[in-house]
């Protein structure tokens, strides 16, 4: 102790204060590599655009007395109607995987949590399915949301429940529990699609179910928007918290966090999450796995860089693994949720492997 | 600060793990919890630093009852070196450390400069300076304790909790750790396993075995032969060192213990 305690504060201290300043390099890197995405994700189709034309129109679109139109109308219909929405709606169902993401492997202290491999999904789907196919429309326009978010909330709290026991879980029984309760929420899902007496009804439920971006529209990106932005800043001015609770429940309660009800939080603002992103594009997988560990081998498992991060690094991502699945066997399109899972997959077992450690046992 | 246990029971299911514990620690003493394995030390403990609640009984701080506090501001009183596996997420050793200061931080707060000179001073403290840009995870057991000794000084609470703190630790740490501990002028309650450490460092000891408190006062009125047999059932011999002032515990072989118990039925 004593030969360590010469060595000066000020040395020490470094390394904290030039990562902050390139964190802030980082953060700004990434929201210009954002929009450079965006404005290519727009460009790129069966109709090639004009980087500028793509920003003219917007602008427009905007402002509209700022830019006086000199395109065709079904140029400023591809990017305005079409292409906008879909990147956008892209980004924010990326950014919300990551941060949903991020946020159950902090509660559940195991980076192999993810919204589509816990259930959660599953959960949200039985409930937008149960909304179309019966016909429930007690929350007005909303009720696909809120029912999804109620399926994600129940499929949480049951994986959570009974994958924990005696105060601890292991990655085993976590991994398990999420299994179980999907299989129960798909069959749940595929009984009422059996049942289901209107084919027209069922074709629209079998195209939601695979996922995707496709059906993009304006009035799509509000809700989940708005649960992103909430969601996002909520648990980033948390990140202590967060912090604390995934080096262990016991550790964040003797640092100051009312466990049980942060507890409370992290379900009910994931799920909302989770809810408003999957009745806007089906059950996207993998997303929420990878993208908080490979943000935090770049700035650490600090949530206070993490999330912010995450949902940036998260909205580029999957802005291009949109374009990727638009160009691939054009003109035909490829689901989404099918190179989620090609790029996913194999990653889960990377990190089951590296982690295997904790598999089973404690 | 002034800790009152007061006649405090845990169970869980249907066995009592702790049976109406009473305990004080008087301003500024170190208080030792000794006792075999399963014998409640650390589910006292958890009852003290909150994440137990206790079945009845009273636990104070300075008159003001343990449980009646948020968890905030049971943090900002009590620091707590505890024993638990610690995640699998890479936090900088200086990053785990500077969660000791999250109980004084409001949500937007940032870190200030003065909170960064603490975690300097407690990671000087544990001689771990040189580790703070290394992952947490990467660490020995003992180097690991020392951040957490480090995080729980960062705290700056005027009470401490330690369960087995010097685990894990070879002997120069573990008396590094203690008096260190002891050199912060704190109330603190530590549960040790090392009856000489207990003997060497503690003002008082509380003795447990099944749950219940059966004997406590300064190490040289509790340590005796007859308590240590009772106890652990094992045959010591005690003696007070000439340097330390303090008792020192030789134990005997199990297979002497024998023969002197045979020798005695003769």
């Amino acid at each position: 102790m004593s030969q360590a305690a010469t060595t000066p504060a000020r040395v020490a201290a470094r390394p904290l204060a030039a990562s902050r300043l390139s964190f802030g390099a980082l953060l700004l890197t990434l929201a210009a590599t954002l929009l450079l995405s965006v404005t290519l994700a727009v460009m790129i189709g069966p109709v090639p655009l004009a980087p500028a034309l793509v920003w003219r129109v917007a602008l427009h679109q905007l402002v509209p007395s700022l830019v006086t139109p000199d395109w065709e109308a079904f140029q400023a219909n591809i990017i305005w109607e079409i292409r906008f929405p879909r990147v956008l709606l892209g980004g924010l169902v990326g950014a919300g995987l990551a941060v949903v993401g991020a946020t159950m492997q902090a509660l559940v202290r195991n980076p192999l949590a993810d919204p589509y491999l816990l259930g959660v999904s599953s959960g949200a789907s039985l409930g937008a399915v149960a909304v179309i196919l019966l016909g429930i429309t007690w929350f007005g326009v909303f009720s696909l949301s809120v029912a999804a978010f109620l399926g994600a909330l129940l499929a949480f709290v049951a994986v959570y429940v009974l994958a924990r026991q005696g105060g601890r879980l292991t990655t085993g029984r976590l991994v398990l529990a999420g299994v179980a309760v999907a299989y129960v929420l798909s069959a749940l899902t595929n009984f009422l699609i059996y049942n289901a007496e209107d084919s027209n009804q069922v074709r629209s439920v079998l195209f939601w179910m695979l996922g995707g971006l496709g059906g993009a529209r304006w009035d799509y990106l509000g809700l989940p928007a708005l649960a992103l932005v909430l969601g996002t800043c909520l648990l980033t001015v948390q990140s202590r918290s967060l912090n604390s609770l995934s080096v262990g429940e016991e550790t964040a309660a003797t640092l100051g966090v009312d466990t049980s009800g942060f507890r409370k939080q992290i379900f009910a603002l994931t799920s909302l999450l989770t809810g408003t992103l999957v009745a806007v594009s089906g059950g996207i997988g993998f997303v929420g796995l990878m993208l908080p560990h490979i943000v935090r081998l770049l700035v650490g498992a600090d949530h206070r860089r993490l999330l912010p991060v995450a949902a940036l690094l998260g909205a580029i991502f999957l802005i291009w693994v949109d374009v990727l699945a638009r160009v691939v066997v054009a003109p035909q399109e490829l689901p989404i949720g099918i190179i989620t899972a090609l790029l996913g997959a194999p990653f889960f077992i990377w990190l089951m492997r590296r982690t295997s450690g904790a598999l089973g046992g404690s | 600060m002034q800790l009152a246990v007061e006649q405090v029971s845990w169970s869980v299911a249907s066995a009592q793990i702790v049976r109406a514990v009473s305990l004080q620690c008087a301003p500024g003493s170190f208080v030792g919890l000794i006792g075999p394995n399963g014998s409640g030390k650390s589910s006292l403990l958890r009852c003290i630093y909150r994440v137990l609640q206790p079945d009845a009984g009273q636990i104070a701080l300075d008159g003001a009852a343990v449980w009646g506090l948020s968890a905030r501001q049971a943090a900002q009183r009590i620091g707590v070196v505890l024993q638990e596996h610690s995640g699998e997420f890479e936090f900088s050793v200086r990053e785990m450390v500077l969660m000791g200061r999250s109980p004084h931080k409001a949500l937007f707060d940032r870190d200030s400069a003065a909170d960064r000179q603490i975690v300097d001073a407690a990671l000087a403290q544990v001689g771990m300076s040189d580790f703070a840009a290394r992952s947490f995870l990467t660490l020995s057991g003992g180097e690991k304790q020392r951040v957490l000794v480090a995080r729980a000084l960062a705290q700056q609470t005027r009470f401490l909790v330690l369960d087995e703190p010097t685990n894990h630790l070879d002997i120069h740490y573990q008396l590094e750790v203690l008096d260190l501990v002891r050199g912060l002028g704190v109330t603190a309650i530590a549960a040790l396993h090392d009856l000489n450490l207990a003997a060497l460092y503690c003002d008082q000891l509380y003795v447990l075995k099944g749950g219940a408190v059966v004997a406590s006062g300064p190490p040289e009125q509790v340590l005796t032969p007859a308590l240590i047999h009772a106890v652990y059932g094992v045959r010591a011999e005690v003696a007070t060192h000439q340097a330390t002032g303090r008792l020192y515990v030789v134990f005997l072989p199990l297979r002497m213990t024998v023969e002197v118990q045979h020798a005695q039925r003769i």
